[in-house]
C-alpha cells in the first residue's frame, strides 16, 4: 500500500496556532502518512532555532480567561504592557499542568518521524531573514514546490 | 488482563503524546508482540481505535479501569 499524503501550509507564528501544524503531522506521521509543512509569513516563526511564541488576548474574543475576565475586563486593558507575557506564561503552565506537549517537544516528533519541513524563501527574504536563524534539516522553496506536493497529497490543510 | 509484551505508562499526557509514544514504541518491537497502554486523557479511546485501525496494528482490548484507560496492542 502506497503512504497516504498530508500537506500543511503553516502561517501564523503564535502560541496557539503553532499547535495545530505541529500536531497534526506528528500524528499523521505515526499513522504512516508521508507528511510536509510549508512555513510562510509568520509561520517562519515555528522554523527558529530558539522559539518565542507568545499568545495574545487581543483580538481574540474566543480566548478562555482567567477569572471570567473575558466578561468584565476591558478589552482595551488588554493592550496593557506586559499583558500578553503574562497570558503567555499561563497558558505555558495550564499545558504543562494538562500534560499538553510543547512546541519544542512536538517540532522534535515531526522532525524525529521524518516529516518534511519547508520554508518558504520568499518570506524568508521578505523579512530579511538569515538561514542561520533556523534549525537545520529544513528545506528551502516556493509555491511550485509545495504543489508538486500537495498536488498528490490526500489531505491538503491551510493553518 | 491478558499477557503483554511491554507496558508504556502514558498516563498525564494528553494528544497526540499517547499514540505518539505509543506508535515509538511500538516501532522496537517485533512482530506478534503485544503492547499494553496505560493513558488517562479520555480522548485516547477513540484515538488508539483509529490508530489500530490506519496502522493495522490490532487493538485486542480497550477498557477502562480504575479511571484509567487500557489498551492491548498487537503489532502487525
Amino acid at each position: 500500500m502506497e503512504d497516504k499524503k498530508l500537506a500543511i501550509i503553516a502561517t501564523k507564528g503564535s502560541l496557539d496556532w503553532a499547535y495545530p501544524p505541529f500536531i497534526l503531522a506528528s500524528t499523521a506521521a505515526a499513522l504512516g502518512y508521508e507528511t510536509q509543512i510549508f512555513f510562510t509569513f509568520y509561520g517562519l516563526q515555528l522554523l527558529k532555532k530558539k522559539l518565542h511564541l507568545e499568545v495574545t488576548p487581543l483580538g481574540n474574543p474566543g480566548m478562555p480567561m482567567p477569572m471570567g475576565m473575558d466578561k468584565w475586563f476591558p478589552v482595551l486593558g488588554l493592550a496593557l504592557p506586559g499583558m500578553q507575557g503574562m497570558m503567555t506564561t499561563m497558558m505555558k503552565q495550564k499545558m504543562k499542568k494538562k500534560g499538553v506537549a510543547s512546541i519544542e517537544e512536538l517540532r522534535e516528533l515531526c522532525i524525529e518521524a521524518e516529516v518534511k519541513l519547508i520554508a518558504c524563501q520568499m518570506t524568508v527574504d521578505l523579512f530579511d531573514m538569515d538561514q542561520s536563524e533556523f534549525i537545520g534539516g529544513i528545506e528551502y522553496a516556493g509555491a511550485a514546490a509545495f504543489f508538486e506536493f500537495a498536488g498528490e497529497s490526500d489531505i491538503c490543510l491551510y493553518v | 488482563m491478558a499477557d503483554f509484551d511491554q507496558e508504556l505508562d502514558a498516563s498525564g499526557l494528553n494528544c497526540p503524546l499517547p499514540i505518539l509514544r505509543a506508535k515509538k514504541t511500538l516501532a522496537g518491537m517485533s512482530s506478534g508482540q503485544i503492547l499494553h497502554i496505560i493513558a488517562t486523557d479520555p480522548g485516547s479511546v477513540k484515538d488508539f481505535d483509529a490508530f489500530s485501525k490506519q496502522t493495522g496494528n490490532e487493538l485486542l482490548e480497550s477498557k477502562e479501569e480504575g479511571g484509567k484507560f487500557h489498551f492491548m496492542i498487537k503489532k502487525a
